[in-house]
């Protein structure tokens, strides 16, 4: 097994570890990131982000390619795409070995893996993904031109899709599992008041079905137990974020219930040397700007402790 | 009309035919810059030095002359950008639709490429 050592390793590529990466890589810490996926996190999700200030407007795409140039031209290295065989944060010499081949070693790691999108994990889910499931409106909107689609969740996202996913579909069922929806009044209201869409309240899918793409879906009524099938030509999901953790979990990394990582003001976790920033950080509040700060904070921090 | 990523593009039917001719593998991403079409071109511009023995294009999905792709009958049913189609010897032998990532990726090209 190849074996190279960092001063710090920064897991995940989002606007919380490229920042982080910026200010070591500033700082003349040897510093590497790690990311399974696309360098950018959840910010290449974004279309176009109005409320990072300093930019009037920019694609989520555009301002992660500026935030990586900016951690590379200061000697950061970025690794993405790649597959985490086994985490070792516990100790005084942090290992990450990725893709079966190479084992990464520093004193210190950011913890900055970030969140995603979570799924309903019922039957059919994988199978018509891209098939008539889709969690993009503005990416797969046309698709669905004059058809009938369901919309699931209720949060903000899901109501506010469900409104501009009126522009091509003929009609909308959103479907939810509370009598409530947890999104923001305005949004209710403006879903409430569009003619094409209508509700099923207190109840889940259960199932999707169909052939070469989506034809049906089985939802069950959460009070009666009753489950009825429905067909639709579509399915969008927006129900909600869960943190980016599932790797961390015996790590000896202190998570709360909601599998985030618990952390002090200083981005300082219950390890030693392991900070955390970003969205897989237990706290309220998730955007850019947050994220941005947290892998400020989680830099500095690990300055600190490189040097004490 | 292509798209502004770092990869090689198909631009037209005919150059869409001439790589088809002259390559033996060949795998073609055809999409937008949306966030689920992004990940794919990352993956293959990071593939492009390990997988030689492939062509690695991509084509923006609202270039007229994309209709070649989306009409191919492999990709009928699919309704997630990015379409990604996968070619041996001029055949479609896999086709996908939505986002992939690295590990879908290489898994098809080594079984299918290799």
């Amino acid at each position: 097994m190849e074996q190279k050592k960092y001063d710090v390793i920064i897991l995940g590529g989002g606007p919380a570890g490229l920042t982080a990466g910026i200010y070591l890589a500033r700082g003349k810490a040897k510093t590497l990131i790690l990311d399974t996926a696309t360098i950018g996190g959840q910010m290449i999700l974004t279309y176009q982000i109005a409320n990072y200030p300093g930019v009037e407007k920019i694609s989520g795409y555009q301002l992660s390619a500026i935030m990586k140039k900016q951690a590379t031209t200061f000697g950061c290295e970025i690794v993405s795409n790649i597959k985490i065989n086994s985490l070792g944060l516990d100790s005084p010499v942090k290992k990450v070995t990725v893709n079966n081949k190479i084992t990464y070693t520093a004193p210190a790691v950011i913890i900055a893996t970030g969140g995603r999108s979570r799924m309903l994990n019922v039957p059919g889910e994988p199978e018509f993904k891209g098939r008539g499931i889709s969690y993009c409106a503005t990416c797969d909107g046309d698709f669905f031109q004059d058809k009938e689609i369901i919309v699931v969740g209720g949060g903000n996202s899901a109501l506010e899709e469900a409104v501009a996913l009126t522009k091509y579909a003929g009609k909308i069922t959103i479907v939810h599992e509370f009598d409530h929806f947890q999104a923001f009044e305005h949004a209710v209201t403006e879903a409430k008041n569009n003619p094409k869409i209508s509700f099923i309240m207190e109840s889940h899918i259960v199932e999707f079905l169909g052939d070469e793409s989506l034809k049906a879906v089985k939802i069950k009524n959460l009070k009666t137990g009753k489950i009825n099938k429905m067909n639709t030509d579509g399915a969008f999901i927006f129900v909600g974020y869960e943190a980016n953790t599932h790797q961390l979990k015996d790590t000896g990394l202190e998570l709360n219930k909601w599998q985030e990582v618990v952390a002090d003001e200083n981005m300082n976790t219950n390890l030693k040397g392991v900070v955390v920033a970003g969205d897989s950080r237990a706290k309220r509040y998730r955007q850019v700007t947050t994220a941005v700060a947290d892998g400020t904070i989680a830099a500095l921090s690990v300055l600190e402790y490189l040097n004490s | 009309m292509v798209l502004p990523t770092n990869l090689k593009h198909v631009a037209t039917i005919e150059e869409y035919n001439d790589i088809l001719k002259n390559n033996e593998n060949v795998m073609i991403c055809c999409g937008r810059m949306g966030p689920m079409c992004v990940p794919v071109y990352d993956v293959m511009e990071e593939l492009q030095e390990e997988y030689s023995h492939v062509e690695f294009r991509d084509m923006l999905f609202d270039n007229p002359h994309a209709q070649i792709i989306r009409s191919l009958p492999e990709a009928r049913g699919f309704m997630g950008l990015p379409f990604t189609i996968y070619y041996k010897n001029g055949k479609v032998v896999a086709a996908t639709s939505s986002i992939q990532n690295r590990e879908q990726i290489t898994e098809i090209l080594d079984r299918e490429f290799n």
